[in-house]
């Protein structure tokens, strides 16, 4: 629209802030924003595109970061007390390539506190709420990034995803969310939660705009050493392109006890189209995943969050106490103030093990147990394409549902996982509705650095199906 | 592996520089308590010979390029700072 100039770039940047302006106020996805600022990228992207100098097709295109993502001279807050003063001295390297496409960086979304947690009731600014049902929650722990592409108040933003951040509010909200595979998408920007599984995504509302924005985002970033240089397809191109019946694997493991039964279903119509469609799909199992996982993460990020966490003294910068007066007890006492309690809760069980005397029992063993679950993925990914499976046992739940209860909110992250642990790519898209007007998600699988074939995937079922162009009421 | 039940939070607390009031070191103790007893299931998986996976990636060591490369000035790297005074941070007195 932008290019064939049937819209202007201000155009639609006002009718962005307006709709935020109409529905912000019952969503809350946002942490804060900046219209004026906004609409003077949008003036300047039609200024280059009167003059034929439009850097392609996301020249224009207002997009949301979450919280965690720098933007240079925005405030990052990650959703915690502890960041509530701090602007971003720098851009992050996902930031400077969309700014250097033309996009136009449009508020900063809300989130579980530094990203921990499935439901974004853990932000320190207060919870987002479902647009599809005001009184659930929309996942987390990219829950704004998804409630305000959900509620029309953009058209994509980024989120990030260490355990299915990404996917479960995408399958939460009725939207696409695009988990790349660890090491595609540079983290340097992004406030750390746990290294080792921490990857930026999208959330958009087809498959075809999360190609575009993969397309910009990917690539090699030397201030990211674990950042990998791979060749980078054309991920549109592929979209089109029929390639050989694909092989599909389905886990059996992921349809047993705690599945809703309308997501079942929704899942094997999802299965049987593309049975139809001339696919092979073969049953397959993934065993230690089902039944460690959950507990490997947890180990894994809590450990990892531990130690990242630590560079929030009270020192150099975000919240220092008015109490405390000794280095020690600066320390302590500005972190008790500017944490919240999950925050507090993963620290002090990733301190515990890592603490001597429990280093090799807990770290260590969840470690080896990491292998071998990469190992399991890899070895069904020798006779399939891909996996598919539900991203999400249940739809949205209610907000103070589950909050109360860490463990029953960690195990709600079953089926999206292993995917971080296993370092791969992974999306969920719309499948259906539950009797209730909530969104189910379906996750496909890819292999490691193969996004171009899941989102080709992704693409034939959107293809043949409509829930992406439904809307919530609000 | 040693019992879950011996998470002694007040001694971790102290070890991650996080002060905890005595009410949510008791909460902390059963909650953490029940994650512990859940992920002690992983003393089930036979993990001898196999090697801890540190991430998803076959990358070992990563060399950049010993070139200097613009910072942030120091006004940039103060701006966050909760306390700054001539061109530095404002810290406690820690040597006597």
């Amino acid at each position: 629209m932008l290019a064939a100039k049937s819209i202007s770039a201000s155009e639609l940047m006002q009718a962005f802030v307006a709709r935020t302006t109409a529905v912000e106020g019952r969503v809350h996805a946002f942490n804060s924003r900046d219209e004026v600022g906004a609409l003077g990228l949008a003036a300047a992207s039609d200024a280059r595109r009167a003059a034929g100098q439009a850097r392609g097709p996301l020249d224009g295109i207002p997009i949301g970061f979450k919280d965690v993502i720098a933007v240079e001279g925005q405030p990052l807050t990650a959703s915690s007390k502890m960041l509530a003063n701090f602007i971003s001295p720098y851009d992050a390297t996902v930031t400077t390539k969309l700014k250097a496409a033309g996009a136009i960086p449009w508020g900063r979304l809300n989130l579980d506190e530094f990203a921990m947690g499935s439901s974004t009731e853990n932000s320190a600014f207060g919870a987002t709420a479902n647009p599809w049902d005001l009184t659930r929650v929309p996942g987390g722990s990219s829950g704004g990034s998804a409630a305000a592409v959900a509620a029309g108040e953009m058209p994509v933003a980024l989120g990030s995803d260490t355990g299915g951040s990404i996917r479960q509010p995408a399958a939460f909200c009725g939207l696409v969310g695009l988990k790349p595979t660890y090491g595609l998408v540079s983290r340097y920007g992004l406030a750390a939660f746990a290294s080792s599984l921490d990857q930026i995504g999208t959330l958009t509302r087809t498959v075809g705009d999360a190609a575009q924005l993969l397309q910009v985002v990917a690539g090699h970033d030397s201030r990211d050493s674990t950042s990998l240089s791979t060749v980078i397809p054309d991920y549109s191109a592929a979209l089109q392109k029929k390639s050989r019946p694909w092989r599909i694997g389905v886990p059996k493991e992921f349809f047993g006890p705690g599945l809703d039964a309308e997501i079942g279903a929704a899942v094997q119509q999802a299965l049987a189209f593309y049975r139809s469609a001339g696919a092979e799909i073969r049953e397959v199992s993934l065993p230690l995943t089902a039944e460690y996982a959950i507990a490997v993460y947890y180990l894994i990020a809590t450990a990892e969050a531990s130690s990242n966490l630590a560079r929030y003294d009270g020192i150099r910068y975000g919240h220092r106490t008015r109490v405390a007066t000794g280095a020690i007890s600066i320390y302590a006492q500005s972190r008790a103030e500017g944490f919240g309690e999950e925050v507090k809760r993963r620290i002090i069980l990733g301190t515990h093990v890592l603490s001597s005397g429990y280093y090799d029992a807990y770290y260590l063993r969840a470690q080896k147990v990491r292998t071998l679950i990469r190992g399991e993925f890899m070895r069904v990914f020798q006779d399939c394409d891909v996996m598919l499976s539900p991203t999400t046992p249940t739809a949205a739940f209610k907000l103070g549902e589950k909050s109360s209860d860490p463990l029953a909110m960690y195990l709600n992250d079953i089926y999206t996982i292993g995917v971080n642990l296993a370092g791969l790519p992974g999306i969920s898209l719309p499948c259906g509705f539950t009797a209730g007007g909530l969104p189910i998600g379906l996750q496909i699988i890819g292999q490691p650095f193969g996004e171009a074939e899941m989102l080709t995937i992704a693409h034939t079922y959107e293809q043949g199906h409509s829930w992406h162009t439904k809307y919530p009421n609000l | 592996m040693n019992s879950s039940a011996e998470i002694n939070i007040e001694y971790v607390a102290r070890l991650a520089r996080l002060a905890l009031t005595a009410t949510e070191q008791a909460k902390l103790s059963q909650q953490l308590g029940d994650i512990l007893h859940y992920v002690d299931k992983l003393k089930q998986v036979e993990v001898a010979g196999i090697e801890p996976m540190a991430h998803g990636l076959p990358v070992f060591n990563v060399w950049a390029a010993d070139v200097v490369v613009a910072g942030l000035s120091v006004e940039e790297a103060l701006r966050n700072a909760p306390e700054q005074r001539a061109d530095s941070i404002v810290v406690p007195k820690v040597v006597e």
